[in-house]
């Protein structure tokens, strides 16, 4: 691989989140390059969701701060986060079920949008144009996710494994710098998943796209990931690239367990 | 026309060249390509590849989806006087060695990084493949293999040169002559290596132009290329008759929308092999059970009409003024609204071929209003051989030798040709040329068959398959277990029949029902059953095939060399025959040597009267188990009718 990985572009410092008396989230640091893909793993309840929403501006973590592009915060908004060019998928597919894929997609385009309701709604000249654009971009999309059969079908109409894609195609519609995926793999038979890794490893590649996932996966996260942060009960117990994570012997205990 | 392919492409970009010679979907969107600049995209590959070194007579392979610039590849490589090699998109690595090899091919066009894979895996096998051009490069930044390049990079580089060679291009399409070879096809043989089929510029043109004076065509027509380009149809409905005709090709954005583009350009020349139209059929018929009562009333009342009247009205005959009013009530609600949601209200002429198309099949299409037609040939004839007329068109025939085919039958049954298209000798391999093309010029199809009495070409079975009776009531009768078997096949509750017969005195066979719909049927009359097995051996199911069996008999009776082929005896099969199990080939053919040695039993439980038969057969398992069904075979007997002797 000839990829340029470049300087640290996200850097998570002592993230603590609580929810009342469970502790989510214990002293978490890492940090992520840009350019590459950083999985975070780790077994169910282990809190690898909870650190996406935190990156994302959903949870406010109690301690900790998060540095991205030289600015640091303590706690993130997602309207901000997004505006930064951070874009994420979900774990259940938060898509318009009523609404076509093309649709659906263009929801990815709102930040970018510069007219307002009022001439949108109208149609009028500038508005029109800047809908043609748009338009334009998620045609690429469309094509780059290869669901040009599926244009105008209600999304909730696809199976579970297109739906994936359609999300994915709406968080790719703005343009991020960075991509969080929160588990894009799960649920899906084998040939989707491969389709997916491809997808995946094709952003990365072709638009220089910095990739934060959550996988289940152990094997799907060997093979596409740079580097893997290992995380169990909240607390992180593994940081380091594919193969130093895997001879790791905490890793190793947490995801088959010990002889006692 | 004494001519080639790149005259013809100069002779439309001056005569017509703003006019569009193909269409591409891309981005949602059908982006038109004129003549001029296709001539223009052609002339800049034609010298960005001579200046990579690709020589005369050169071989090139080309391997991809039907792409505009797939089609400009084969054009340029073709202006320089080298000959392209279409492969199959969906070949595996492997499959693509030997062409390579055998063409000792050094240049190749790739469509996509999938294609360019393929290449480059097979590149150990293939040291002298040095130049690989990819069209789209989606993936394929980081490649960095030696002699992989862009079509882009071509294209820029042929620019360059072609500004200052401005006369290049014209003196090399000046230089390509008619009886020059074009392209090359290559044939899966069932045994041994695939046979490169040559063909020079004049045996495709003339038969591109012969089928196209046949059906009028023009340069109005529009046409989708969604089959593979390797695959001699292919090439002559999108690419021989394309330049001939001057018509435009429509590609279509992915293999998954064909369907929407269909309908979106509403193609007025089409064809598709028999699979394709009983798909859209039943897609049509499935959508059709789930509408409301009114309507689906509505639509199989006017069926029925359609069932009667429509093919005698495609016939170009009389239906009387009732009909005629009631057709054309069908026409505005029912037939008209079908045609357009097939993709098919635009359809001036569609072909079907390439394997026997059942009757109700082909007389739904018909009866709709559709021009559904026939016509015979192989990749050897380039294509035309027979067409059937727009008012000729029948289920069991293929149709009247079209201009410039001589037609005769051989001693032995054989179907003869003599044609202006004849490849001009399979490549590097005189000895299955010889085999072919005899001393005074006459193709020999291998096909057995006859011209019936209207003067139409009927195809009956494969010239080594077909056998003799012997002994008993129909002594010395030909046997053809092919044909027999089709005409059962048929019948939708009929999934796959084995015929026997050859040096036996009767014919008897062997039945795969099709669970689907005969366990629908079965559901509808409240006959519950276990399982396939189980399906099978119910007396009704016996009923049910002993019925169509007897229909087809009644059938075989009426014609003049089959009639003793009727069946006598019939069991149905207690399992599905099965590719895994070595009963199919993997194109889905049945092997009806090895099922004969495999179910010996039962052959001579059919041969030695007996009611009935125990058989226990070990299966394999999609993930590599083996287990074992077994069941206890009835076996019926069934009525056969003498002979008719048609009365021409």
């Amino acid at each position: 691989m000839s990829k340029q990985i470049g300087d640290v572009i996200l850097d998570v410092n002592n993230i603590s989140l609580r929810f009342g008396g469970v502790k989510a989230l214990t002293d978490i640091s890492f940090n992520v390059k840009e350019h590459e893909i950083r999985a975070i793993i780790g077994p169910n309840g282990a809190g690898k969701s909870s650190m996406l929403n935190c990156i994302n501006g959903v949870y406010t973590p109690q301690d900790g701060n998060i540095t991205f592009r030289g600015k640091t915060f303590s706690h993130m908004n997602p309207r901000e986060v997004a505006e930064m060019g951070v874009a994420r998928t979900f774990q259940n597919l938060a898509l318009f079920k009523g609404m076509s894929v093309i649709d659906n997609i263009m929801t990815g385009r709102n930040l970018r949008i510069k007219s307002n309701l009022f001439m949108q709604a109208l149609r009028v000249g500038p508005a029109a144009r800047e809908e043609a654009q748009h338009r334009e971009f998620v045609e690429h999309i469309i094509d780059f996710l290869e669901i040009q059969a599926h244009r105008k079908t209600p999304v909730g109409q696809l199976p579970y494994g297109l739906q994936k894609r359609v999300d994915l195609g709406r968080a790719l519609a703005m343009e991020p710098q960075v991509l969080l995926l929160d588990e894009p793999m799960a649920g899906m038979n084998v040939e989707e998943k491969q389709d997916m890794c491809r997808f995946v490893l094709d952003i990365n590649d072709e638009f220089g796209t910095t990739v934060v996932l959550i996988e289940h996966d152990m094997g799907v996260v060997m093979d596409i990931s740079d580097r893997v942060v290992v995380l169990d009960y909240g607390k992180k117990i593994g940081d380091g690239t594919p193969e130093e994570v895997r001879n790791n012997e905490d890793v190793i205990s947490a995801y088959l367990g010990t002889s006692h | 026309m004494q001519t080639t392919f790149p005259k013809l492409l100069l002779k439309h970009a001056a005569e017509r060249g703003a006019a569009p010679a193909m269409r591409e979907k891309e981005y949602g969107i059908w982006q038109n390509l004129s003549w001029s600049d296709l001539a223009l995209m052609v002339e800049h590959l034609a010298c960005g590849l001579h200046q990579a070194g690709l020589q005369r007579d050169e071989h090139m392979v080309v391997i991809g989806a039907n792409r505009p610039r797939l089609y400009a590849t084969m054009l340029a490589a073709q202006s320089l006087g080298a000959v392209p090699i279409p492969l199959y998109q969906d070949a595996a690595a492997l499959e693509c060695v030997f062409p390579i090899n055998n063409a000792e091919v050094r240049f190749a066009f790739a469509e996509d990084q999938e294609q360019v894979d393929k290449l480059l895996e097979i590149r150990e096998k293939c040291p002298q493949l040095a130049h690989i051009f990819f069209d789209d490069p989606r993936g394929l930044r980081k490649y960095d293999e030696p002699g992989l390049a862009s079509l882009e990079e071509l294209l820029a580089a042929g620019k360059a040169f072609a500004n200052l060679h401005p006369d290049f291009f014209k003196a090399q399409v000046e230089q390509t002559k008619p009886n020059d070879v074009s392209s090359m096809f290559f044939t899966s043989g069932t045994t041994g290596n695939p046979k490169g089929v040559v063909h020079t510029h004049d045996t495709l043109i003339n038969r591109a132009q012969a089928g196209a004076e046949f059906d009028r065509l023009t340069s109005a027509e529009e046409v989708l290329a969604y089959l593979p380009p390797a695959w001699v149809g292919q090439n002559i409905f999108s690419y021989a008759q394309w330049l001939v005709c001057g018509y435009v090709v429509n590609c279509p954005e992915s293999a998954s929308t064909v369907t929407i583009d269909l309908k979106e350009i509403g193609p007025t020349y089409y064809f598709a092999p028999p699979r394709v139209f009983e798909g859209l059929l039943t897609s049509v018929m499935i959508r059709m059970e789930d509408a409301g009562t009114v309507k689906r009333k509505l639509f199989h009342y006017f069926m029925d009409l359609a069932k009667r009247v429509g093919p005698t009205r495609m016939d170009g005959k009389s239906i009387g003024f009732g009909n005629t009013v009631l057709y054309a009530l069908g026409n505005a609600l029912i037939y008209g609204p079908l045609r357009n949601n097939l993709g098919m209200s635009r359809v001036r002429v569609a072909y079907t071929a390439g394997e026997a198309i059942g009757p109700d099949l082909f007389s739904f299409y018909r009866s709709i209003g559709i021009n559904l037609k026939q016509l015979y040939g192989s990749t050897e004839t380039a294509v035309f051989v027979c067409l059937q007329p727009d008012h000729e068109a029948r289920a069991d025939t293929v149709g009247i030798p079209c201009k410039g085919v001589e037609i005769k039958v051989s001693a032995d049954g054989e179907i003869l040709v003599k044609s202006p298209g004849l490849l001009k000798e399979y490549y590097k391999n005189p000895a299955a040329t010889a085999e072919v093309l005899d001393a005074s010029g006459w193709y020999h199809t291998s096909d057995a068959g006859f011209i019936d009495a209207h003067g139409h070409l009927k195809i009956i079975d494969r010239v080594k398959d077909v056998g003799r009776i012997k002994g008993g009531a129909n002594d010395g009768a030909m046997f053809a277990p092919k044909y027999v078997e089709n005409k059962l096949k048929f019948f939708p509750q009929i999934k796959e029949v084995v015929a026997y017969g050859d040096q036996r005195e009767q014919v008897c066979v062997m039945i795969n029902i099709d669970f689907d719909a005969v366990g629908n049927w079965a559901e509808r009359r409240n006959l519950p059953y276990a399982g396939y097995t189980d399906l099978a051996q119910k007396p009704e199911v016996y009923q049910l095939i002993q019925e169509c069996v007897e229909k087809v008999n009644a059938d075989l009776s009426v014609d003049e060399l089959l009639a003793g082929s009727q069946v006598s005896r019939f069991l149905v099969l207690h399992k599905e025959l099965d590719a895994d199990d070595g009963e199919l080939t993997r194109t889905n053919k049945v092997r009806r040597g090895f099922i004969a040695e495999k179910y010996l039993p039962l052959v001579e439980a059919l041969y030695g009267g007996k009611k009935e038969q125990f058989i226990e057969t070990v299966v394999k398992f999609e993930d590599g188990r083996t287990g074992s069904v077994s069941a206890t075979l009835k076996i019926s007997d069934t009525k056969t009718f003498a002979p008719v002797k048609a009365a021409a």
